[in-house]
């Protein structure tokens, strides 16, 4: 494979409700933030991929009008997912490899505030079996966390922790919405959202974008002292139906790591997509993670999720973190679908 | 790292205006079953998934890949969503391509499908945007204005949209799958159609239709093993601009004609007209023909509509295109792309049955969306490139 790298990634902060600006006002600054930190002068860029969904701003082709924030004037090559950023970036990945471009732009957006959240998700699943049963998303975590309860996975004081932890580390990321120092027995003390959910094991309803510049061989040397060199990237999907999948296990993040080269590597910092307290133990067991990673130095999702857009923010996050040399090998994960039915794992590692 | 890639499976649907005895996973299964049946492969063959459809909306299923996992056997599998408006069907054709020549997947399935009965594509093709007057009239009240103007430039006679009309749904006659069967098309009775968004014609429409397609997509070393005669796969491109600014020419639109170029450069092909046998264009409203016609340079500006004349386009003529029937006989709208992607390279394995151009070695597949701004394509060759 051709070594490629990210050289640089944006995000906007993480609201509650982005009142003020539409998809567009928000990413047109966005791109060119992360197009001037990459060094890389914008005709540069060969292919551009992004990752939104009709779902959440309620009209169809919102992507549509998003390519207005990329000047897309001479007309370019361009492409869109209906998924999380992150596996835009994959796809861009792939169109890097044939060797006849050297950089690439990958964005994502998600304004989650504009619906109720947790019942549009209902809509992705099965149109004819479940989804008329309303299954909101909170309840098919709780399901999942039941299920993690009983097999003595985890405990609830451990998912407490898990949200004390990561809202905490978040105090460090300016672009978070959720951070602070929370008591653990305060937190226990707390009622039930969805048994055996309480609302800090839930992740926030965010507005946000994000964006990464990918750069190939030595343009991607050129730009930036440090790229952080996607060593593997893999994803991989489950059954669909809950009834047939094990909700303790995640064999799709298992089968995507080892694909991606992560089983057995010792990483430095570990991003996980985990937009709720009891995936993260999940997940953890699914990388098979030692006690000196560093979980989400950023707060994760349970300190900012903007839907489409968490899963890139991972990558972008661990990229980060290479980037600027604080991190010499890292791990980036992204999910999609009810209780982690898709998941995406990427190794990335800096020059020594 | 470049690596070959060839067509060396196809299934479709039989496309109709509701295929209720289906549902959508039920849809996209049919179309897989018979692309892997075509190879001669299972889904335990396949190391990827890369599905593509129109808007969400038409279906009422967000991220509908999520459930369709299952259907597909993807289960295990990487599988990717593409959305990309009209032109969806040819980028995830591309898409899956892609995945293949740079040497990451042997092979790849790829499925495209709209079930436009389970909505009202005309509310859902009528977004409404801030600060915009909504235009709630559907595709044809958007590009009708864009006919009216390449009429006016070009000095066009009017009947040549209706010319097309009857040409392709002649052809549907032929193509066993296709939705409309019009055995009574005549221009007498296209004329006598009521007048929808002047001047096209209700009979100058696409249908709206059920329908999926799907393709095998395989490396070279596994094309070699193909059963039957592999579609190589000599370029691909897509391009996209804005919707709309000021000089935008919106009837020839700049997206599509650098798509074209950078098509035909990767293709080795400098003279479109005469090197390619047949063209699987995306006409969903009659008029497009003439007017790609131009923006692919098959003919010069303002001169398309006399390729239509003057029966260069029919299947007896030196470039024929849509011998399929087209858009305007089927139109499952995220899969429309796709299917003349699927077309273009049955036609150069020689398994196109009764509507097969004899001796097609070259096909272009083409296809756009948005407001004429998205554009995907490819060139399939019966020899190895």
């Amino acid at each position: 494979m051709r070594d490629v790298a990210i050289v640089s990634f944006a995000q906007t902060p993480s609201l509650r409700r982005e009142r003020d600006k539409d998809e567009v006002e928000m990413l047109a600054p966005l791109l060119g933030e992360v197009i001037e930190r990459s060094g890389i002068p914008r005709k540069e860029i060969g292919f551009t991929v992004s990752g939104s969904s009709d779902y959440l701003t309620g009209r169809p082709f919102s992507f549509v009008i998003a390519l207005d924030a990329v000047g897309a004037w001479p007309p370019i090559e361009e492409s869109h997912v209906e998924m999380d950023g992150a596996f835009a970036l994959h796809e861009a990945w792939v169109r890097l490899q044939h060797g006849d471009i050297d950089v690439a732009l990958v964005y994502a957006f998600g304004k989650s505030s504009l619906g109720s959240l947790r019942d549009v998700l209902v809509t992705q699943l099965d149109p004819y079996y479940t989804a008329p049963l309303w299954p909101d998303a909170i309840s098919l975590a709780a399901l999942q966390a039941r299920a993690l309860l009983d097999a003595g996975l985890c405990t609830e004081r451990e998912m407490a922790q898990i949200a004390a932890r990561n809202r905490a580390k978040a105090r460090q990321n300016p672009f978070a919405q959720l951070r602070g120092d929370f008591d653990v027995e305060a937190l226990l003390a707390s009622p039930y959202l969805v048994s055996p959910l309480r609302k800090h094991d839930c992740p926030p309803i965010s507005d946000g974008a994000a964006a990464v510049v990918l750069a190939a061989g030595d343009r991607a040397r050129k730009a930036v002292s440090r790229p952080a060199w996607i060593r593997g990237i893999d994803h991989r999907i489950e059954p669909h139906s809950l009834g047939v999948r094990d909700l303790c296990r995640s064999p799709s993040t298992t089968l995507a790591a080892r694909k991606a080269g992560v089983l057995g590597a010792s990483v430095d910092v570990a991003e996980l997509h985990a937009p709720f307290s009891h995936q993260e133990v999940i997940l953890r067991n699914a990388l098979d993670l030692g006690p000196n990673v560093d979980i989400n130095p950023s707060g994760g999702a349970l300190a900012a999720h903007p839907m489409m857009v968490a899963g890139l923010l991972r990558l972008g996050e661990a990229a980060s973190r290479i980037l600027d040399g604080r991190a010499k090998r890292a791990v980036a994960h992204a999910t999609s679908g009810p209780c982690l039915q898709q998941n995406l794992v990427c190794l990335m590692e800096g020059d020594p | 790292m470049n690596e070959r890639c060839a067509v060396i499976g196809i299934g479709q649907t039989k496309h109709t205006t509701k295929r209720d005895d289906l549902s959508l996973a039920g849809l996209v299964r049919e179309a897989a079953l018979r692309a892997l049946a075509d190879a001669e492969l299972s889904f335990a063959d396949i190391d990827a998934v890369v599905i593509g459809k129109a808007p969400d909306m038409f279906e009422g299923v967000m991220m509908p890949e999520l459930y369709l996992a299952d259907a597909l056997g993807a289960v295990g599998k990487p599988m990717l969503r593409v959305h990309t408006a009209g032109s969806v069907g040819g980028s995830t054709a591309i898409v899956a391509a892609n995945l293949v020549r740079a040497g990451v997947h042997e092979r790849v399935l790829t499925v495209a499908f709209e079930k436009q009965s389970e909505s009202d594509a005309m509310w859902a093709l009528s977004p409404k945007y801030p600060f915009q007057p909504p235009l709630l009239a559907g595709a044809g009240g958007y590009f009708a204005p864009l006919v009216r103007a390449y009429i006016r430039r070009s000095g066009a006679p009017l009947d040549v949209g209706m010319l097309v009309a009857v040409k392709d749904r002649q052809n549907a006659l032929k193509n066993p799958y296709a939705h409309l069967h019009l055995p009574d098309i005549s221009l007498e009775t296209v004329k006598a159609s009521p007048m929808l968004w002047d001047p096209i014609r209700y009979l100058e429409t696409c249908p709206s239709s059920d329908g999926a397609v799907a393709m095998v997509l395989a490396s070279e070393a596994h094309a070699a093993k193909a059963p039957r005669a592999p579609a190589w796969v000599r370029g691909t491109a897509m391009r996209s601009e804005p919707t709309m600014f000021a000089g935008r020419d919106q009837v020839n639109p700049r997206a599509g004609i650098d798509c074209a170029k950078d098509l035909y450069r990767q293709a080795g092909i400098t003279d479109p007209r005469r090197e390619i046998d047949v063209a699987e264009i995306y006409v969903p409203f009659s008029w497009f023909e003439p007017m790609w016609m131009e923006n692919l340079g098959f003919s010069p500006v303002n001169e398309g509509w006399k390729m239509t004349a003057e029966g260069a386009t029919a299947m007896s003529g030196d470039l024929p295109v849509n011998p399929s029937g087209g858009v305007l006989s089927t139109n499952p709208i995220g899969a429309s792309g796709m299917l003349r992607f699927a077309e273009a390279a049955l036609q150069v394995r020689g398994q196109a049955g009764e509507h097969q151009i004899a001796g097609a070695t070259v096909a272009l597949g083409h296809a756009y969306g948005g407001g004429s701004q998205f554009f995907s394509m490819w060139i399939v060759g019966s020899e190895k490139p």
